[in-house]
């Protein structure tokens, strides 16, 4: 299966080298991000938590980064990549 | 075991339920409450107004599993406090014995006091049975008129012309919010309202609301019009529901008095979240903060202290990020010019410490689309509001909180050149580092 990524997308980047970060103490639990997220991860929780979201199913498409009404998510760069030239 | 009594169902009630739940594994918790809904993101209300997300989507842990706190649920209204012999009466369930008790009872809507105020048609925006009630009139509904001037006045805007309902906007003073936004800031709310058609009334009040067979007819205003409509919202500030601590005697002001252990001044009882006005030892002030995430810090550090541990409650930089017609807003510290005379109860989603501005000068940069106004103090930045591109709120925040010595260049921060918060950025990076992308 393929996802439709246009080449100019910033995403296309974020998906091999990004995760979605919450920063709690704007999150008013709304729950947009979950409710728009494409395969249902529960996005709320992990910001309730305040933890990164660490669900291997993430497809870093930036949905709940964009629709979040309070700023409350960004992308981070993972770890796992550091050293690695982009 | 211990008996542990909640009163009120909301983000701080919850949240203490929750770290009373890990601190003391056996201990037996209730929560009371007269909202029939139990918790649920009260915030998030505006966001179900405007058709964003379902009902159940306010509701955090419904999801069977993810959350068992194994907490008792009491439906019912508590009509009175007994500190001396350690008891609450409840409509629902008689008298309840507590071992500790916490007040989170938080704050209501303040209703309007105009000839006309009890006709069918008036509806606020206070919790889940107000929202339905809003969203059951929309289908006979082609015009409102909403009033007040905070954020809750404006949520009702936004929430109502999503819905397809044609909204007059009825502000007292020369611009929207006042106390907090400048001239242009507000600006840019404005034009984005009028943009999406809604129709703004400065300088307006209500006087009177016209009915027609006990039904919302339309309003007549200080300017002397009579705007014909069918529904009236308002939103003209919240009250902490402090009823039930003076009919027992505990020491209130504004809201309930507590130190900052939150204790209030009868023993074994503590108040957090919106019914509660914190003592703040460094500044002498008690205040009042209507706020989502200070509300849950609050519930966590008061059943610390319930369960026998020392926890001071640290007012950290009362911050909100709102959505304010379109225009993402984030409100940072002490930023407001001064308490609005003719304001007398607190706004949801705001801090009475926004409105405390210490004598500084503000820098200001930006467009139509962006927004910074930095406070600058002597040696730290006190305040800020970042509308429109969020970029520069964390590190903002993150330089007022830890207190970042600014004088290196306060002189640059004082030029409110067009790069100001380029600026703030690059020297954040200097001092902290940014790993983000």
């Amino acid at each position: 299966m393929t996802f439709p990524l246009s080449s100019e997308s910033k995403h296309v980047k974020t998906l091999v080298t990004g995760h979605v970060v919450p920063e709690p103490e704007r999150c008013i639990q709304c729950g947009i991000c979950s409710f728009n997220c494409p395969i249902s991860i529960d996005v709320r929780y992990y910001a309730w938590l305040g933890e990164y979201v660490e669900d291997s199913y993430c497809l870093t498409c930036g949905e709940c980064v964009e629709r979040c009404p309070r700023g409350v998510l960004h992308f981070e760069k993972t770890e796992l990549f550091i050293g690695r030239k982009e | 075991m211990t008996r542990y009594v909640i009163i009120g169902t909301g983000i701080t009630g919850f949240a203490a339920a929750e770290t009373l739940r890990t601190l003391d594994p056996v201990a037996e918790i209730l929560l009371v409450s007269d909202d029939p809904h139990g918790f649920y993101s009260r915030p998030g209300l505006a966001y179900y107004l405007s058709g964003e997300i379902p009902e159940k989507q306010l509701f955090l842990f419904s999801k069977k599993g993810k959350l068992n706190l194994g907490v008792q649920y009491v439906k019912g209204l508590v009509t009175s406090l007994n500190p001396s012999s350690h008891t609450i009466e409840t409509n629902t369930s008689g008298e309840l014995g507590y071992d500790r008790l916490l007040l989170a009872t938080g704050a209501s809507g303040v209703p309007l006091e105009v000839p006309g105020a009890n006709l069918k048609g008036l509806v606020k925006l206070d919790d889940l049975e107000d929202t339905r009630k809003i969203l059951s009139m929309v289908k006979n509904t082609k015009t409102a008129v909403v009033v007040g001037g905070g954020v809750v006045a404006v949520e009702l805007v936004e929430g109502l012309i999503a819905q397809g309902i044609k909204v007059h906007y009825l502000l007292r003073g020369k611009w929207f919010w006042p106390n907090v936004l400048g001239e242009i800031e507000s600006g840019m709310i404005e034009r984005y309202l009028t943009h999406d058609e809604v129709i703004l009334h400065h300088n307006t009040e209500i006087v009177e609301i016209i009915g027609k067979r006990g039904e919302v007819a339309g309003v007549l205003t200080s300017n002397g019009d009579v705007l014909r409509c069918d529904m009236v919202a308002v939103g003209i500030g919240v009250k902490a529901r402090t009823e039930l601590a003076q009919g027992a005697g505990l020491k209130t002001e504004r809201g309930v008095l507590v130190n900052e252990y939150l204790q209030t001044s009868a023993p074994d009882i503590f108040a957090a979240g919106d019914v509660a006005q914190i003592f703040d030892p460094v500044s002498g002030n008690a205040s009042i903060d209507n706020l989502w995430y200070p509300g849950r810090k609050q519930g966590r550090i008061a059943a610390f202290n319930m369960a026998g541990q020392r926890e001071i409650y640290q007012r950290t930089v009362a911050t909100n990020v709102l959505r304010l017609a379109g225009v993402m807003t984030t409100i940072i510290g002490a930023i407001g010019s001064g308490r609005d005379e003719g304001q007398v109860y607190t706004s949801r989603g705001s801090s009475e410490t926004w409105q405390q501005l210490p004598n500084t000068i503000a820098s200001e940069s930006g467009t139509d689309l962006s927004h910074l106004r930095l406070i600058v103090g002597e040696q730290k930045l006190l305040g800020a509001l970042v509308m429109g591109d969020q970029k520069i709120s964390r590190p903002i925040r993150d330089m007022i909180n830890s207190q970042v010595d600014i004088s290196p260049i306060r002189k640059q921060l004082m030029e409110s050149s067009p790069q100001l918060g380029q600026f703030v950025m690059d020297y954040w990076i200097k001092t902290k580092g940014g790993g983000e992308t």
